[in-house]
C-alpha cells in the first residue's frame, strides 16, 4: 500500500473545475449567488451556511428585516430568544447574534461572489474553451455578481459603516481582511455600479429574479438618497437622476397594493424590480417570507387564510406608532393599514397580543389558494428588495430635501399615484404644501412599513437616536427613552473583532 | 540423552490446581496440569533446567531441577492479590504486569459491574480511575460516553480508541442499533485494559490521544469440554420521574388567574379538562428483561476453541420500546510445528431488532395539561390533541404524549461482524524472534423504516410521514510486527524490540431514499442514492524495551501515521514516548523487606495525535450539491447548483503532549496495592471549530488546527484485602480521580477574549449556553448573573451589570461552573462468607453542574398558560421562582450535580458442585442496579455528560436474578 493510496475523494462532491466545466456550470454557479440570500443552506432548512447560529435564523431576509424593523417604531418581537430583547429596546450588544448573523450572511455572499468572479475571467473561460454568445453571457452573469456584492455592500455600509473588505483578489483560507471605511466603502459600491451598468441587462429585460441595470439605478438611487449619513455629503441630485432612470424604465405600479405581497407576486407584476425568490417545497426555510408570515401571526388567526395552515408563531407585532400613521387602522380609508388584533399599545412586550398584527404578506394566491407547501408552513411569496413604490419616494424626498433635476409636481404626481392605489380613489390626494421633507418618513412608513427600510429611514431623519422621537420600549423604557448618537450604526460582532485583529470597533461600543 | 520431568502444582492450601502452567525457561517447551494438578514434560535434554509454573492470581514460581529419567519436582503456589506475573495485553503485545511501563489498568471480569448489562462498556462503570462512563439515557442498548482523563481534543473526537482482540473498533454508530457496542455481547469479554498515559497509547498513534481501550475475549481451554449456561432475568423500574405540578395544582393555577387569556381574548380557565392524568405513569412501565449465554469451551484435539451464543430481550421503560439481540462467537487458537505458530481465530455476529419508542413523548408528558384525560373522541387516533377553533390540530401545542408514543412505529435492525486471524510464528532457528500477522474486518449494516399514519397529530402537517434508512460500513485492517526479546545474563539485560506496519481501511456509506407522506406521495427526494465516506491509515511503529537487573526500564515507542483526512504535505504524524520505570521493590534495601512487596515508580513522556470526529474531506476545496429543497428560481425554472464549502489546505493532526509520573505500590505481599499518577496533557493545533475572520472563507466558523487545551490531573487507587481466611474474604478497591481542563487558546491571534457556542439549550431558538473560550474549561456554562431579592427570591430579568455600562445585554454575561466534575470517586467492595457473596460498587462525582432546562422551560407562567392557547404543566421548580416569562440564561438554572450513586448492590450464592460425581455446578445471584443516588441536585438524574438536563430517558432502577449453570 503505497502513500498515493491515501488520495481518497467524496462521493458526491466535486471540483470547481467540475462545477465550471460547461456554461450550463456557470449559469448554476450564477444561481448560486442569488440562491446565497434566499435559503439558509443548499441542502435545506435544518442546515446553515453561517457558523453559531441556529438554521431557523440564517437566511438573509430574516436578518436583514430584525436589523432594520425590530429596533424601531415598526415592530416588536414577544420571543425571548438571545438578543431579541436588546433588538427590541434598540440597544443590541456587540455579541447580538442576529447582527453577527446578518454581518456574516451579507459577506457570506460577497465571498461567493468573490469565488464566482475568479472563476470566470476572460483567461478562465478562455481555458474552458467557452467563447462566443457563452462568454457574453457570462459577462453578464459577472455583472449581476458584482452587484450582488456591491448590494451587500449597501448592506454593510448602512449597518455596520466599516466593515472588513474583500474582493475577487482575497484568497481563501484563514487570512485576516482589512477594514474599509464608511466613505471609502461609499465610493467603492458606487463605481462598482456604475461600472457594471453597462454589462447588466436592460431594465425588465433579464429572467425573473436576476438584477439588471433597473436594480442597479434603484440602488444607486438609495445609496444617494442616504450620502448624507454614510459620507457627510449630500447627493440629492444623484438620488432624483437614477430613481428617474428607474421609473422612466417602464416599471409601473401594481393596481392592487395587497397584491405586491401575495404568493403569486411572481406574476404580472410591473413594479417589483428585483426580488428574492422562495417556494414552499423546493426553496424552503425558516426565514425569508415564511418567517415574515408566521412570525406576525398567531396559530389561532385563521392561519390559513395566509396560506401557512400549520403555522403562526406569535412574535412580530407592530408598536402603536405605525397604525397612527393611518386615518384608520382597519385599511377602511387606506387600504394599506390593515392591522389585526384589539389591542394597539404594548404593555408587554412577551405577550403578542399587546399591539397590532401586521398582515400585509401572505402565502395566498389569488384569493384562497394555497400554493404546495412541504410542511403547511413554508412559504412561496417572494420578496421585493427593490420596487417602484420607493424610487417613487426616493424622488419625492430628494426633491423635498432640494435636489435638482427634478421637481415638485411631478413629485406630488408619484406621491398621489401611491395614494390613489391605497384609498381606492382620489380621496387621499395631497396637495404640494403636504410634501414635506417630514411628510416622506410618514408615507414611507405607510408605503414601505415591514419592507426592511425603517432603521434607515429614522437614522437618515435623526430620529432613530436621541430624545426627539420616542416609541414604546425604546430604550428598554416603557414610555421610551433616548438612545446614544453612537447606536446609528451597529456595532462590529466582537466575534469578528477578536477573530481579524485589522479591525477596529465603531466609535462608542 | 533425554529425560523428563514430572511433578503436581498445588495451590496454597495443598489443593491440586488444574490448568497451571508449566514452562522451561529460555524455550518454548511448556504444558499445563491435567485435573489432578500433574504436568508432565518429556523429551528433555539431560542437565539443570528451570521450570516456572504459573497460575491466574498465583505469584509465579521457579524451580531449577535437574532432568534425570525420571525427575519429579512440585510447586506450591502461593496467592498473588497483586496479580504482579498476569500477563496484560498491550499494544502489539503482551507484557507481566510488574514490568508494565505505562499507566495501565486492567479489569477482569470478575471484577465487572454485576446485572442486566446490555453494552460492554457499563461493566467498568467506576471501576477505573480517571475513565468516566455515563450512559446517554436509559434506553435499552444506549449508548456511553466514555472520557478517559476527561478528553483531550474541542471538536474533533473525545472517545478513546477502542480495540477488540486486536481490531480497532469502529465507534461509528451504525443507524438502527441503539449504539455500535450494543453489537457486542458483554458476556463473551474476559477483560478490559485501560492504556491512559502516552507510553501506554502512544503505539496508537494518531488514534491514541483520548487513551485506549484494549478489550479480550474469552478464549478456549485446555481439556474436556465446559459447557456454561447463565440467564439474567430483570425488571425494570421508573427510579424518578420529574417533579411537575399535580392535576389539582395546575386547576387551582388557572382557576386562581380566572381573567387570564389568549387570542385576543379567550379565557384559559374554559379549556381545563376533568381528569387526572400523571404523563409519566401512561409513557413509562415496568420493563422485562431476559438476558441468556450459553457457551462451550474445551480443547478438540488439542485446539483450544470456545463458541458461544448469546440471546437478549430487553424491554424498555418508554412503552413501546424494545430491544433484542442475538449474539454468536467463535474462537480457535491452534498451535502448529511444535507451538512455534500460534493461531488466533476470532469471529462475532450480532444481529439486533429494535423497536425505538418516540422519545419525544418524554418531553411531552412532563409539559402536557394533566386535566385532560388520554384519549377523546377525535379524528386524531383518538389521542386527545389542543385543537383551535376551527378544529384542526393546534400547531405550536405539545402533542399527546400516548400518541407521540403509539402513532411512531421506528423499526430498526443492525447487524455486525467482526473477527481477525493473528498468525504468531516464533522462528525455529531463533524461538526469541517472532513473526505476528493479524488480519481484521468489521462490518456492519443497518436499516430501518418508520412510519406515522396520516391521521396522527405530530406529522398532521405532512399528512403522516414514511421514512426508511440504510447504511453500511466496512472495516479492513492488516497488521504484520517482528518481536525480539532476549536476555543477557552476563549484563543483567533484556531487550524487547517490536517493529511493525499497519494498514486500515474504513469506508461508510449512507443510502438515501425518497421520503414519503402518510398518503404515499413522495415528500422530498434524494439527489444521490448514496454517500461513501472513506478514512485509510498507514502505519508504522516501534517499541523498544530494555530492562537492566530488573529495576530499571527504559521504554520508548514510535508510531508514524498517515491518514488520508489530509493534504500529501501534512500527511504524515510522528508520535514519540518515552518511559523510564524503577522497580524500587528489586532494590537490595526492599528486596526481603516483607512489608513491602511492590513498588515501582513511572515516568513517561509522549506524543499522540487525533484527527477523529472531523470531516473526512475537509482539506479540500469542493463544491457540494443542493438538495432538492434548496433550489433556487431564476426565470420559471428551479435550477440546482453546487455550493463552495469552507475548508482548510493546511488541515492537519492536532497533537497531545503527555507527561505522567506514577507510582505502583504495593504492601502486605500485595494485600494492599495500587497507584497513584499525576499527569499534564497539552494539545496544540487543536482541530476546533473556530471563528475565523469573516471574508476569507466560505463559513464565518472552520474546523482547523487552532487552540491549545490543558489538562491536569490527579488519579489514584486502592485495593485492599481486608480479611482472606479460609471462609471468609473482604475485599475493597477505591479509585479517585482529579482532573481539570481548560482551554489556553482559540484564535490564530492569541485572544482571551475568544469563545465559540459549544451547545445550545430547548426552548427559544438559537439559545446558546455553553461556550469553548479561552481560560474557561470546554463547554462552560455562559449566562447571566441573577438577582436575588432579601428572602433569595430570584428577581425576574434582573441581572448585575457586570460591565457596569447601565445596560444589561448580551456583554453581562459570564462564565460560571461547567458541567465536568472536579473529582469523581468509585468505591466497589466485595464480601464473601462461604458460599455466599455480596458486592456492592458506589460511585460520586463531585464539582459537576446541571443547566437544569426543564425548569427554565417549563417552570413559568407563560408555560403554563400559553400563549399559544394551550395550558401546560411546569416543573415544581416554578413554585420557588414563580416567573412569569423564561429566563433561559439566568445562572440560577445552573444547579451544583455533586453525587453519590450506587450503581450495584448484589447477593450470590454459590452451590458449586451439585452433585459428588458431577460436574455440574450452579450460582445464583440476585442484584440490584441503580439502588440510590444522593445529591442535592432536584432533577431527574444528576449524571448527564453534556450538563443540559432536558428530555432525559430516565435510567431505571433495574432488579435482576441470574443463574449461572456450569456442566
Amino acid at each position: 500500500c503505497k502513500n498515493e493510496n491515501l488520495n481518497v475523494l467524496p462521493t458526491n462532491d466535486v471540483t470547481a473545475a467540475t462545477v465550471y466545466a460547461t456554461p450550463a456550470g456557470y449559469k448554476q454557479g450564477l444561481v448560486k449567488l442569488y440562491a446565497a440570500y434566499a435559503l439558509t443552506s443548499s441542502t435545506g432548512s435544518d442546515n446553515s451556511d453561517i457558523g453559531g447560529l441556529n438554521s431557523g435564523f440564517a437566511d438573509f431576509l430574516r436578518l436583514f428585516w430584525t436589523s432594520q424593523e425590530l429596533v424601531t417604531d415598526e415592530a416588536i418581537c414577544a420571543w425571548g430568544d438571545t438578543g431579541i430583547p436588546e433588538l427590541d429596546y434598540s440597544t443590541p450588544s456587540v455579541d447580538n447574534q442576529f447582527l453577527r448573523g446578518l454581518y456574516s450572511r451579507s459577506i457570506l455572499q460577497i465571498t461567493v461572489c468573490n469565488e464566482f468572479l475568479r472563476e470566470s475571467t476572460p483567461e478562465k473561460l478562455a481555458s474552458r474553451n467557452i467563447t462566443g454568445a457563452d462568454a457574453a453571457d457570462i459577462t453578464r452573469y459577472r455583472a449581476e455578481a458584482r452587484f450582488l456584492r456591491a448590494y451587500q455592500y449597501w448592506v454593510l455600509l448602512d449597518a455596520f459603516g466599516n466593515p472588513p473588505f474583500v474582493t475577487e483578489n482575497d484568497d481563501i483560507g484563514k487570512v485576516a481582511p482589512k477594514q474599509i471605511q464608511r466613505a471609502a466603502l461609499f465610493t467603492y459600491i458606487e463605481s462598482e455600479l456604475k461600472a457594471i451598468e453597462g454589462d447588466l441587462a436592460n431594465a425588465r429585460g433579464n429572467e425573473y429574479g436576476r438584477a439588471d441595470k433597473g436594480a442597479d439605478w434603484a440602488l444607486l438611487a438609495r445609496l444617494y438618497l442616504n450620502a448624507q449619513v454614510y459620507t457627510g455629503t449630500a447627493k440629492y441630485t444623484e438620488a432624483i437622476t437614477y430613481s428617474s432612470k428607474v421609473i422612466a424604465a417602464g416599471y409601473s405600479l401594481k393596481s392592487n397594493y395587497m397584491d405586491l405581497f401575495k404568493a403569486d407576486n411572481n406574476i404580472n407584476n410591473t413594479e417589483n424590480i428585483l426580488t428574492i425568490n422562495y417556494d414552499g417545497v423546493t426553496g424552503t426555510n425558516y426565514g425569508g417570507t415564511t418567517f415574515l408570515i408566521n412570525a406576525g401571526i398567531n396559530a389561532d388567526m385563521g392561519t390559513a387564510s395566509y396560506g401557512v395552515p400549520n403555522g403562526g408563531w406569535g412574535g412580530n407585532r407592530t408598536r402603536q406608532n405605525l397604525p397612527a400613521l393611518f386615518p384608520d387602522a382597519n385599511g377602511t380609508l387606506d387600504k394599506r393599514g390593515t392591522f389585526f388584533g384589539a389591542k394597539n399599545t404594548v404593555d408587554e412586550v412577551g405577550v403578542f397580543t399587546d399591539g397590532l398584527r401586521v398582515t400585509k404578506f401572505k402565502n395566498i394566491i389569488g384569493t384562497s389558494t394555497i400554493p404546495p407547501s412541504l410542511n403547511g408552513t413554508f412559504s412561496s411569496l417572494d420578496f421585493a428588495i427593490f420596487r417602484l413604490a420607493e424610487q417613487y419616494l426616493i424622488y419625492g424626498e430628494a426633491v423635498a430635501r432640494g435636489g435638482s433635476g427634478g421637481d415638485a409636481n411631478t413629485a406630488l404626481s408619484y406621491v398621489n399615484a401611491l395614494r390613489q392605489r391605497a384609498y381606492g380613489n382620489a380621496s387621499g390626494n395631497l396637495t404640494p404644501a403636504a410634501l414635506t421633507v417630514d411628510f416622506y418618513l410618514d408615507e414611507r412608513g405607510r408605503e414601505l412599513y415591514w419592507e426592511g427600510h425603517r432603521r434607515t429611514d429614522l437614522v437618515r431623519y435623526g430620529k432613530f437616536t436621541g430624545g426627539t422621537y420616542l416609541w414604546p420600549f425604546k430604550g428598554g423604557v416603557k414610555a421610551g427613552t433616548s438612545i446614544p448618537a453612537y447606536r446609528n450604526i451597529y456595532p462590529l460582532p466582537a466575534a469578528d473583532l477578536i477573530a481579524n485583529p485589522n479591525l477596529v470597533q465603531n466609535t462608542g461600543y | 540423552q533425554t529425560g523428563s520431568v514430572s511433578g503436581k502444582v498445588l495451590d496454597e492450601t495443598g489443593l491440586p490446581l488444574p490448568g497451571a502452567s508449566v514452562i522451561v525457561k529460555g524455550t518454548t517447551r511448556s504444558t499445563s496440569t491435567d485435573g489432578n494438578g500433574v504436568f508432565k514434560l518429556a523429551g528433555l535434554s539431560n542437565g539443570s533446567v528451570t521450570l516456572s509454573a504459573s497460575f491466574i492470581g498465583y505469584q509465579t514460581l521457579d524451580k531449577t531441577v535437574s532432568v534425570s529419567a525420571n525427575a519429579t519436582v512440585s510447586f506450591q503456589l502461593v496467592p498473588d492479590a497483586q496479580k504482579l506475573n498476569e500477563v496484560v495485553v498491550i499494544g502489539y503485545g503482551t507484557a507481566e504486569k510488574k514490568n508494565l511501563t505505562g499507566s495501565i489498568t486492567t479489569v477482569n471480569s470478575k471484577d465487572f459491574q454485576k446485572g442486566t448489562i446490555t453494552t460492554p462498556e457499563q461493566l467498568i462503570q467506576g471501576k477505573v480511575a480517571g475513565v468516566n462512563i455515563i450512559s446517554n439515557s436509559g434506553q435499552p442498548g444506549v449508548g456511553s460516553t466514555i472520557r478517559i482523563r476527561g478528553g483531550a481534543s474541542l471538536n474533533a473526537s473525545n472517545d478513546p480508541l477502542i480495540v477488540i482482540d486486536g481490531v480497532p473498533f469502529s465507534g461509528n454508530s451504525i443507524g438502527n442499533a441503539p449504539s455500535p457496542l450494543s453489537l457486542v455481547n458483554p458476556n463473551d469479554i474476559e477483560t478490559f485494559t485501560v492504556l491512559k498515559d502516552a507510553n501506554a497509547t502512544a503505539i496508537y498513534g494518531s488514534r491514541a490521544s483520548n487513551g485506549v481501550i484494549l478489550i479480550t475475549t474469552k478464549k478456549g481451554a485446555s481439556g474436556a469440554p465446559v459447557f456454561n449456561f447463565s440467564t439474567n432475568n430483570s425488571i425494570a423500574t421508573v427510579a424518578k420521574k420529574v417533579d411537575i405540578l399535580s392535576s389539582g395544582q395546575i386547576r387551582d393555577f388557572v382557576n386562581a388567574n380566572p381573567n387570564a387569556s389568549y387570542d385576543d381574548g379567550k379565557k384559559f380557565t374554559s379549556l381545563l379538562g376533568g381528569s387526572n392524568t400523571d404523563w409519566q405513569d401512561e409513557i413509562y412501565q415496568n420493563a422485562f428483561s431476559t438476558d441468556n449465554s450459553l457457551s462451550i469451551a474445551g480443547s478438540f484435539k488439542g485446539v483450544p476453541y470456545r463458541v458461544s451464543a448469546g440471546y437478549l430481550d430487553q424491554q424498555g421503560l418508554l412503552i413501546t420500546d424494545h430491544f433484542s439481540r442475538g449474539t454468536g462467537a467463535i474462537s480457535i487458537s491452534p498451535k502448529l510445528f511444535q507451538d512455534h505458530l500460534k493461531i488466533d481465530l476470532n469471529l462475532k455476529g450480532a444481529l439486533t431488532q429494535s423497536h425505538f419508542a418516540n422519545a419525544g413523548g418524554v418531553g411531552a408528558a412532563i409539559q402536557f395539561d394533566p386535566t385532560q384525560s388520554v384519549n377523546a373522541n377525535n379524528n386524531f387516533g383518538n389521542y386527545f390533541e389542543w385543537l383551535r377553533s376551527d378544529g384542526t390540530v393546534n400547531p405550536n401545542a405539545p402533542r399527546n404524549p400516548v400518541g407521540l408514543i403509539r402513532l411512531n412505529d421506528n423499526n430498526g435492525n443492525a447487524e455486525r461482524s467482526f473477527g481477525n486471524a493473528r498468525f504468531d510464528y516464533s522462528f525455529h532457528f531463533l524461538p526469541e524472534l517472532h513473526a505476528n500477522l493479524n488480519l481484521g474486518y468489521d462490518l456492519s449494516k443497518g436499516y430501518g423504516e418508520v412510519r406515522v399514519p396520516v391521521y396522527a397529530a405530530q406529522s398532521i402537517s405532512t399528512s403522516g410521514s414514511y421514512t426508511n434508512s440504510l447504511n453500511t460500513e466496512t472495516n479492513k485492517l492488516s497488521e504484520f510486527y517482528l518481536n525480539y526479546a532476549h536476555t543477557v545474563e552476563s549484563i543483567k539485560s533484556r531487550f524487547d524490540v517490536t517493529a511493525g506496519y499497519g494498514y486500515y481501511d474504513n469506508s461508510k456509506t449512507g443510502f438515501n431514499f425518497t421520503s414519503y407522506k402518510g398518503t404515499g406521495e413522495a415528500l422530498v427526494t434524494p439527489v444521490f442514492p448514496f454517500s461513501t465516506d472513506r478514512d485509510k491509515l498507514l502505519s508504522y511503529y516501534g517499541r523498544f524495551i530494555y530492562t537492566l537487573a530488573d529495576k530499571y526500564i527504559l521504554s520508548g515507542t514510535l508510531r508514524a501515521d498517515a491518514s488520508s483526512k489530509f493534504a500529501e504535505k501534512n500527511r504524515w504524524g510522528y508520535f514519540p514516548s518515552a518511559a523510564f520505570t524503577w522497580r524500587i521493590s528489586n532494590e537490595n534495601f526492599l528486596k526481603n523487606s516483607t512489608s513491602v512487596s511492590d513498588l515501582k515508580l513511572r515516568l513517561s513522556y509522549g506524543q499522540t495525535g487525533n484527527k477523529d470526529g472531523i470531516g473526512y474531506y475537509d482539506y479540500l476545496s469542493k463544491y457540494y450539491a443542493n438538495s432538492n429543497t434548496g433550489q433556487y428560481q431564476i426565470g420559471n425554472t428551479f435550477y440546482n447548483y453546487y455550493t463552495p464549502a469552507a475548508y482548510d489546505p493546511d488541515l492537519k493532526w492536532e497533537t497531545t503532549t503527555t507527561y505522567n509520573a506514577g507510582l505502583d505500590y504495593g504492601f502486605m505481599k500485595g494485600r494492599l496495592y495500587g497507584s497513584i499518577d499525576v499527569y499534564y496533557k497539552k494539545t496544540s493545533d487543536l482541530l476546533s471549530k473556530i471563528n475565523i475572520p469573516v471574508g476569507t472563507n466560505f463559513n464565518n466558523e472552520l474546523t482547523t488546527n487552532v487552540g491549545n487545551m490543558d489538562v491536569k490531573g490527579v488519579e489514584g487507587s486502592l485495593n485492599f484485602s481486608a480479611i482472606k481466611t479460609e471462609n471468609t474474604s473482604w475485599d475493597f478497591g477505591v479509585n479517585i480521580a482529579y482532573n481539570k481542563r481548560k482551554v489556553t487558546n482559540l484564535t490564530l491571534n492569541p485572544d482571551p477574549a475568544s469563545k465559540v457556542g459549544a451547545g445550545d439549550i430547548t426552548g427559544g431558538t438559537g439559545v446558546t449556553l455553553k461556550y469553548n473560550a479561552v481560560n474557561q474549561i470546554p463547554g462552560s456554562f455562559f449566562v447571566y448573573k441573577q438577582v436575588y431579592n432579601a428572602d433569595g427570591k430570584p428577581l425576574e430579568g434582573v441581572y448585575e451589570d457586570l460591565n457596569k455600562d447601565g445596560v444589561i445585554n448580551t456583554s453581562d454575561q459570564y462564565f460560571y461552573k461547567s458541567p465536568d466534575p472536579n473529582i469523581t470517586l468509585g468505591f466497589n467492595t466485595s464480601f464473601s462468607y462461604k458460599k455466599w457473596s455480596f458486592t456492592t460498587s458506589l460511585r460520586a462525582n463531585f464539582g459537576n453542574y446541571i443547566y437544569d432546562n426543564v425548569s427554565s422551560n417549563f417552570g413559568v407562567r407563560a408555560n403554563i398558560l400559553s400563549p399559544a392557547g394551550v395550558i401546560n404543566n411546569a416543573s415544581t421548580d416554578f413554585l420557588a421562582t414563580n416567573f412569569q416569562n423564561n429566563q433561559f440564561l439566568s445562572d440560577y438554572y445552573i444547579k451544583n450535580a455533586s453525587f453519590l450513586k450506587m450503581d450495584n448492590a448484589g447477593i450470590s450464592y454459590n452451590a458449586g458442585k451439585l452433585s459428588k460425581t458431577g460436574t455440574a455446578s450452579l450460582r445464583i445471584s440476585a442484584n440490584c442496579q441503580n439502588v440510590f443516588t444522593v445529591t442535592k441536585y432536584n432533577g431527574i438524574d444528576p449524571e448527564l455528560s453534556g450538563g443540559i438536563d432536558y428530555n432525559l430517558y430516565p435510567r431505571p432502577r433495574t432488579y435482576t436474578l441470574g443463574f449461572n449453570v456450569g456442566f
